[in-house]
């Protein structure tokens, strides 16, 4: 074993490392819009938007992630947009991410009891102060968990946007493999990098959760 | 460049198989890996519970792609062997398998009431005879839906040992179409049987949890 070899390729792994935070933040900030917006249509009750999304919700939920991704990337050409493979990932990850959290938003705000509502109601709440003091902090809390995991899952999902030649963690790791032929190394390499990125992240929403709901008291 | 073929369809059948094959492989080793583990982290010593929950957070913290890459191209040059592909990627499906559906099932079992393991003892039943006939029984009910759930996770995650030249059913598509050049036609059609494969499953796992909603 011998890691002296991949240290000469510090800024493709700089580079894979801040790619893959870039993929997972535009993924991320995509995923939670759709998701808001399919849990919206699911609960305005309209059977058209409710069809849509649940037909949305259940592709996205039993296609794997790398199908996905291959279709977005070589559909849109097809329709006359040919996009770089980072865009291209980061939307098919987008409408990946956003199949999960239409199901997390709208279990979130099924959470709440009719009854929450109807005594917001008797205390003559605007439909927004009702949403805004009522419904979004014990939903919000309901679903942190999952939120995160999620999140966390994403983060390690953007390895396959690799495949469509993102120059993302992996995709580095394969071009140092293919430089210095130290597979073992570099895989293992790649993921302690994955694994220190996770635990780094389930770590600060753990706190930030604990900031931000007070944890565990009350509970 | 030629047209799409009845042999095309004959070769994503094929890849099927494969895929199907890979997971039963992955399910005959990951499974009893998954009983262990969750029974390490239900251990009363600290030390299974310890190397247990370590296993899973390392797991749960690296892409599965990552752990692919590392048996298929980096555990063969560390050890000096050459492990069959098919051999290769079902360990690394076993071991992510032991992690995720380990934790499943060690919430299921941490779900059985407390109260039933004291009442079984008061009938005199060693521990092993009570996690067995009581425990056990009731953890598996409240783990089902999981577990269902979770196989369609792995149905959909078998497509990735495409990445390491494994042929099932993603990498079948991806040859049809060096053929042909009908990706779009053609990962479609891959779509469509992932979908029939997982969909029924979610359906079922959503009845289940449906049923057995406040179980334990």
């Amino acid at each position: 074993m011998n890691f002296r070899p991949l240290w000469r390729y510090e800024d493709a792994w700089w580079e894979g490392v801040v790619t893959t935070l870039e993929l997972t933040a535009l993924a991320v900030l995509g995923g939670l819009a759709l998701g808001l917006l399919g849990a919206r249509a699911l609960r305005s009750g309209h059977p058209v938007a409710t069809r849509i999304t649940r037909g949305y919700v259940e592709v996205i939920r039993n296609t794997p992630a790398l199908i996905q991704i291959f279709l977005i990337f070589f559909v849109l050409p097809g329709l006359g947009l040919r996009l770089p493979p980072f865009p291209a990932a980061a939307i098919a990850l987008s409408i990946y991410f956003g199949a999960y959290m239409t199901e997390i938003f709208r279990s979130g705000l099924d959470s709440i009891p009719k009854s929450q509502i109807e005594a917001g109601a008797c205390l003559g709440l605007s439909r927004w102060q009702m949403f805004r003091h009522v419904v979004l902090p014990p939903a919000l809390r309901n679903i942190y968990p999952s939120m995160t995991s999620q999140f966390v899952l994403l983060m390690l999902g953007t390895s396959l946007a690799s495949q469509v030649s993102v120059d993302e963690l992996f995709h580095a790791a394969g071009f140092i493999d293919s430089r210095t032929y130290r597979s073992f190394e570099v895989y293992a390499l790649a993921c302690a990098i994955y694994l220190g990125m996770a635990i780094f992240f389930r770590l600060a929403f753990a706190g930030i959760g604990k900031l931000a709901f007070r944890w565990p008291e009350g509970r | 460049m030629r047209q799409f073929s009845p042999a095309d369809i004959l070769a994503l059948i094929e890849g099927l198989k494969w895929t199907l094959l890979l997971v039963a492989l992955t399910l005959a080793f990951g499974g009893p890996l998954a009983l262990l583990v969750s029974l390490a982290r239900s251990a009363r010593a600290k030390a299974p519970r310890w190397i247990a929950w370590a296993y899973i957070e390392m797991l749960q913290g690296i892409p599965l792609l990552g752990l692919l890459m590392f048996f298929y191209f980096g555990l063969p040059v560390f050890l000096n062997i050459e492990l069959p592909a098919l051999i290769a990627v079902a360990l690394a499906y076993a071991l992510y398998t032991g992690a995720f559906l380990g934790e499943i099932w060690r919430g299921g079992i941490a779900a059985v009431r407390q109260a039933q393991w004291e009442a079984a003892d008061c009938l005199g039943l060693s521990r092993r005879h009570v996690f067995i006939h009581v425990i056990a029984p009731q953890a598996l009910r409240i783990a089902l839906p999981a577990t269902v759930g979770f196989l369609v996770q792995l149905i959909k995650n078998t497509s990735l040992a495409s990445v390491v030249g494994f042929v099932e059913l993603a990498r079948a598509g991806q040859i049809v179409i060096a053929g042909t050049f009908q990706p779009l036609l053609t990962y479609s059609l891959v779509a469509v049987v992932y979908f029939a494969l997982c969909y029924p499953l979610t359906r079922w796992s959503r009845s289940l949890e449906a049923r057995f909603n406040g179980a334990g």
